[in-house]
């Protein structure tokens, strides 16, 4: 599976050390609430939250170097958009797969 | 150096975006809003803001609702993690150019380049401004020219070929249209709310998700006008 990594945050700081932390500390505190929310917007059945969240982590996806699952966000925002909640066990994957490495950091 | 504000609800993107400007010495970030609303009461306080760097997909409020508020919009770049809103973002003089997140150093600085040399066409509302000195409204009722205090006008409704202008003491049946009185009226004043109703913003007394209560008039308000109306509003 696709592994998380720091390159893109590490070509933006050209060693500027604050701004990494800076950087990490807000994946940090955002991705797990983020997480949460899309967690209860799927439990709930609302689509159209669920999606926003999706929008916004994906972002979170492409800064972590997440190539195939920022493509998976893409299509499964598309999806709840259209009330298809299909890719929802890929997406909890690559999720969690964040989470063990945010927490690892 | 261009005074820059960031318009974006993800933290993370604010954080970079900042970060790109901070090395960049033709630019200064003296703001940075988590949301569209926020941002548009900020704007309305200052004017020197001369670059936005704008989310177009946010809650509530998209960039480009932000953007049709704006009178005289500085130059805006847009950012974003969808592709898809590129033509629909050049339909807008002030938008400079569009960069896709993961934003990379290299794009962002040509965007700045760009916005560098570029300038942006404001928008002037010319007649409403001519008018904007006047204090009365000459209309012609039953051939005679009679004075009506602008400040007196709470309410204008379309009623056909005529236009009803309600006033503290008087209702006048005048045969014109909206588009005509629209242009008579101080820009500041009067908004036009519905495509049969135009209203002194000064008597709002509430406003509820489609209509506004003008004393005792409750009127419909569009949709393609709720924007303007909410910029108008000194929000707490």
């Amino acid at each position: 599976m696709e592994q998380p990594n720091l390159n893109y945050l590490y070509k933006l700081s050209q060693g500027d050390t604050d701004f990494e932390s800076q950087l990490i500390d807000v994946l940090k505190k955002e991705f797990p609430l983020e997480k949460e929310q899309f967690i209860n917007s799927i439990e709930s059945e609302e689509m159209i939250d669920a999606a926003e969240i999706v929008h916004k982590l994906k972002h979170k996806f492409s800064i972590l170097g997440l190539e195939k699952g920022y493509e998976l966000a893409v299509n499964y925002e598309n999806n709840l958009r259209n009330n298809n909640k299909s890719l929802t066990s890929e997406f909890n994957n690559v999720l969690n797969n964040i989470s063990n490495f945010l927490n690892n950091l | 150096m261009m005074k820059c504000l960031i318009i974006d609800d993800d933290a993370t993107a604010r954080l970079i975006i900042n970060q790109f400007c901070s090395n960049d010495n033709r630019l200064e970030v003296v703001e940075q809003f988590p949301s569209a609303i926020e941002g548009m009461k900020y704007l309305n306080q200052v004017d020197d803001v001369d670059l936005i760097f704008l989310d177009i997909h946010m809650p509530n409020f998209s960039g480009f609702d932000f953007i049709q508020t704006l009178k005289n919009p500085p130059k805006i770049i847009l950012t974003t993690s969808d592709k898809n809103f590129a033509i629909e973002a050049f339909e807008y003089d002030c938008v400079i150019d569009y960069l896709v997140k993961p934003i990379e150093l290299p794009r962002f600085q040509k965007a700045i380049e760009k916005a560098s040399k570029v300038t942006v066409k404001k928008n002037v509302v010319t007649v409403a401004k001519e008018d904007e000195s006047k204090d009365d409204l000459y209309v012609n009722i039953d051939r005679r020219l009679v004075k009506i205090g602008l400040a007196s006008i709470y309410l204008i409704e379309a009623k056909g070929d005529y236009i009803l202008i309600k006033t503290d003491t008087k209702n006048y049946t005048v045969h014109s249209t909206m588009k005509k009185i629209e242009n008579k009226l101080p820009a500041n004043l009067f908004l036009k709310v519905h495509r049969s109703f135009i209203i002194n913003t000064n008597e709002i007394i509430d406003i509820e998700d489609n209509s506004v209560l003008i004393r005792k008039d409750v009127v419909p308000v569009s949709r393609s006008n709720r924007t303007e109306l909410m910029t108008r509003l000194n929000l707490l």
